[in-house]
């Protein structure tokens, strides 16, 4: 990716390393602090692997109140800190900065209580998303939000970006999914929000900081609910003969009042990718396939299956297949799971996008990035969470060649910006980060932000948390759009930052 | 002032102090004004849930029922996009000739207040975010809001959110309005969620006042995977007459025959899959055993029409609380309660609707303790006319009232917006 402009690099941070590292291992202990360039290597990015920054040095503290420790000291001190979870976000949210602790929350790895008679599980951060459906699978309950890194990615890591997944269609996001959060602010104060209980009153904090991508607090722990396994669950593989038939398909199944656990649309790149590299037996002939998961009672689910198959038959379908045990379910979801690494063994590099746009626009959508792919000359593949209109389109291109990969920068723009006009937003589950920080402008005017950095700024006074992520650095963003730096000069070097 | 400020404020306001802008320039005007003259206002819509809250003591109001209407409806979308003050009956009429709803059940405060139905403005709803019993299964509307526009304390129009259900771009600023009653934001327009109408409701009842067993059978319907959509226990009458006795008015129905206390659990689809939830959920908990009936489609519905309706509590004259404690301390509190208060349960045990009598005051802080250290919160929703208001009608702790007056400070630096509704400095 091209140079990235980031804060300005604070040189009394970097002259007092030594002071910094000394204070830093009298709060926590003195191995849980790594300012070593080996030690540190591994923490020079996240998973938006394109951005690498090596941090002043990487802390890892074992309980809430070294954390608290530590911002208490960086806050006096006036240094930057980045918290970082598992990372696996795919925006650069956890990219570090030189003159930047970066805070890893990686020891916060124990499920603190699990309750089923609240149905909720008290975990601490840097537990797997995954983990938690382990702990309670035994008893048939399960955690909903499913993002497809839950192998590695950190409960923390998804209360800051407010991950989805497949099934947050029917079961909501992350802020659905939770009921209680501690955090410490960058002054050091400890914060409880929620609990046990539905609900909180009076500011819903949680709701705030769920999706704030680590710039107003450190999640520290935090109550998840839990549900119970739904009786039945069945999944139907449909093949079209046209984007448009098989678009079309997917927002009138919408449309007609089905609410499916999972709706998926691949295309044919990815159709034929998935199957050669999973084995999932998609219909290769297929332009478009669409994979729609029904959960409930067995009637229910069947009389479901009955409708959707109408909708997809009146679309003209070319093949549908039904699972027929939870093995062929499985099956289903193999190639679609898959749909990363495919495109990683398709191209040298892959870009990932992930915008929202209106259901019923699926099509236009579609259409659009095939034009903008003969445009750019560059080959895309595309997977969505068709049943809430989130479109990851994944181009590919070749990394060591310079203008391909001015050019897929450029291209992804497009796409985000197209999904505005469509009626949608650049960001609906990977968040902004350093990404699509620029972007921000094609939604929010210089106002909305400025609100938005009102509320940081009452937070986190001196803009120490995270700094650079999620807002446009460049002030007068609402006029210039994305930014571009290359060879490290500024364009607008009289400009104020933030 | 500006010529164009004197000839808003001669438009907008009446005798009584109180300015109707027409549109969402014309509010930010107002509100510019009153940051400049750093007047204290408070906003209203409908005045349906006026008496939620603190009194506040302000020259000046701001009527935001001007912004009223429909401004998009894509039902193959599933949202609506209103005005923020649309009555919240348009709404629901609009949803219906699209066999839709706001799943989150709304609550008709109307009743509690003077006896009918006032369902209030959209905007009302969300700055309270009390909801009715599908919350357990749906969220509470919090998780319905997909996006709104407004202005702030400084009179600047600010937006977040959209109408698409998966966006993280930036704060989640629809969840912080949500609930904040009115404090941050006079809001503008608003885009909720809707969805599908579910097409039938039975309503299996079981009379008992067994605490204990009551307790298992919430419990065992949270974990059931049969999809209940409400769990009331409606707890039967104190004899004391301070409490109003009209638990027998209220849910007169053929087929609900009950002396005492019981529960009620609501099961919605079609009927193949009502039947087939019946069926598993006879076995789960072991119904056969118990006293029960079942309501078909046509007492089903008005029956969690009143509960919703909270009519139970109709016109009261005393302290009503709204308690949230994690469902296992049901029990406890339940316990503590006895037969000296009139209350019934709602979100399969988590949600405590409490009347209080006027004369015992001090009872409400001695509850308000006590849910403390069950781990929940405390909401008086009505207050007697003896009420003192010793006591804060919210709960809060110290950190997050500290946190809180900074967020409101970001949006509203001169304490505009309803000062002091929620808490004392906000």
């Amino acid at each position: 990716m091209s140079e990235l402009v980031l804060p300005k690099i604070d040189k009394a941070t970097i002259n007092k390393k030594e002071y910094i590292f000394k204070n830093l291992a009298k709060i926590i202990n003195p191995e849980n602090v790594l300012s070593h360039a080996d030690d540190i290597k591994p923490y020079e990015t996240d998973a938006l692997a394109a951005y690498t920054q090596t941090p002043l040095a990487v802390v890892m503290p074992e309980n809430t109140e070294e954390v608290s420790n530590i911002l208490k000291f960086c806050h006096k001190e006036n240094i930057k800190v980045v918290p970082r979870g598992a990372g696996t976000g795919l925006s650069g949210g956890a990219l570090p900065l030189n003159d930047a602790i970066l805070l890893s929350l990686g020891k916060f790895n124990k499920i603190i209580e699990i309750d089923f008679e609240n149905k909720c599980v008290v975990t601490q951060p840097g537990v797997t998303n995954l983990g938690i459906t382990h702990a309670v699978q035994h008893k048939n309950f399960y955690y909903a939000p499913d993002p497809s890194s839950q192998l590695a990615c950190s409960i923390g890591g998804n209360v800051a970006e407010n991950s989805g997944g497949v099934h947050s269609l029917k079961y909501g996001t992350t802020t659905n999914n939770i009921l209680g959060v501690e955090m410490v602010m960058m002054d050091g104060t400890v914060c409880r929000v929620g609990g046990k209980t539905l609900d909180q009153e009076g500011y819903d904090l949680m709701g705030l900081i769920c999706g704030s991508e680590g710039l107003l607090g450190v999640i520290t722990e935090v109550t998840v609910k839990i549900l119970k396994n739904p009786q039945v669950v069945k999944a139907a593989l449909i093949g079209f003969p046209t984007i448009e038939e098989g678009g079309n398909a997917a927002s009138e199944i919408i449309s007609s009042g089905i609410v499916p656990a999972g709706m998926e649309i691949m295309d044919k790149a990815l159709i034929e990718a998935t199957d050669n590299f999973s084995k999932a037996g998609y219909p290769r002939d297929a332009e478009l396939l669409l994979i729609v998961e029904l959960d409930g009672t067995e009637s229910e689910v069947d009389e479901l299956l009955k409708q959707v198959r109408s909708i997809c038959e009146k679309n003209n379908c070319s093949s549908l297949k039904l699972s027929k045990n939870e093995k062929e379910r499985l099956s289903f979801w193999a190639g679609r799971k898959a749909a990363f690494p495919a495109c990683g063994a398709m191209a040298p590099d892959y870009y990932c996008m992930d915008g929202s746009i209106p259901r019923g626009k699926l099509a236009e959508a579609l259409l659009e990035i095939k034009r903008l792919s003969e445009k750019y000359k560059l080959p895309v593949a595309n997977c969505f969470h068709a049943g809430d209109g989130n479109l990851h389109p994944l181009i590919m291109f070749d990394g060591s060649d310079k203008e391909q990969l001015r050019k897929t920068e450029e291209f992804g723009a497009e796409i985000l910006k197209t999904c505005v006009r469509l009626g949608g937003v650049i960001t609906g589950e990977h968040g902004v980060g350093v990404e699509k920080r620029e972007l921000m402008c094609e939604m929010f005017n210089n106002t909305d932000i400025q609100q938005q950095l009102d509320i940081k700024k009452s937070l986190d006074e001196k803009n120490l948390l995270n700094p650079g992520k999620v807002y446009p650095i460049l002030r007068k963003c609402a006029e210039e759009g994305r930014v571009h730096v290359h060879r490290n000069e500024e364009k607008f070097p009289d400009l104020p930052r933030f | 002032m500006s010529i164009e400020m004197k000839k808003n404020s001669q438009i907008f306001q009446d005798s009584n102090n109180t300015y109707y802008p027409e549109d969402e320039q014309q509010v930010s005007s107002v509100v510019k004004e009153l940051y400049k003259k750093n007047q204290p206002t408070e906003l209203v819509g409908l005045g349906s849930k006026n008496f939620i809250g603190n009194k506040i003591q302000s020259a000046k109001k701001l009527s935001l029922s001007k912004l009223s209407g429909v401004v998009e409806y894509l039902p193959e979308e599933l949202y609506i996009k209103v005005k923020a003050n649309t009555p919240l009956e348009i709404v629901e009429q609009e949803l219906e000739k699209n066999n839709q709803e706001l799943a989150f059940e709304p609550i008709d405060f109307g009743f509690i207040d003077d006896g009918k139905s006032n369902k209030g403005t959209v905007a009302g709803h969300l700055s309270c975010n009390f909801v009715g019993s599908r919350r357990f299964k749906v969220g509470s509307m919090r998780d319905h809001i997909l996006g709104f526009r407004g202005v702030n304390g400084k009179g600047d129009i600010i937006k977040s959110g959209g109408t698409v259900v998966k966006n993280v771009t930036g704060y989640d600023l629809s969840k912080l309005v949500t609930g904040s009653f009115g404090t941050l934001v006079a809001l503008t327009e608003i885009t909720l969620k809707v969805l599908p109408k579910k097409k039938l409701s039975n309503t299996i009842t079981i009379n008992t006042g067994d605490k204990k067993l009551v307790n298992e059978l919430f419990e065992k319907i949270s974990s059931s995977s049969s999809e209940v959509s409400g769990a009331v226990f409606i707890a039967e009458e104190p004899k004391d007459a301070s409490y109003d006795h009209n638990k027998e008015m209220v849910f007169k129905f053929n087929d609900l025959e009950h002396k005492g206390s019981f529960v009620a659990l609501r099961i919605e689809g079609d009927k193949i899959s009502i039947d087939e939830k019946i069926k598993a959920l006879t076995d789960e908990l072991e119904l056969n055993k118990l006293d029960k009936t079942i309501l078909d489609v046509h007492q089903s519905t008005p029956f969690w029409k009143k509960i919703n309706n909270l009519e139970l509590f109709k016109q009261t004259k005393n302290n009503l609380l709204r308690v949230v404690i994690p469902p296992s301390k049901g029990t406890k509190l339940m316990q503590y309660l006895g037969n000296k208060y009139k209350y019934y349960i709602d979100w399969c045990g988590s949600l405590f609707w409490t009347e209080v009598q006027s004369k015992k005051n001090t009872k409400v802080s001695e509850i308000k303790n006590l849910i403390k250290e069950l781990g929940g919160y405390l909401t008086i929703i009505k207050t007697s006319n003896e009420y003192d208001y010793e006591e804060m009608i919210f709960t809060v702790d110290d950190t997050r009232l500290l946190i809180s007056e900074k967020i409101k400070k970001s949006f509203d630096p001169k304490r505009i917006f309803n000062p002091g509704k929620m808490y004392r400095g906000i």
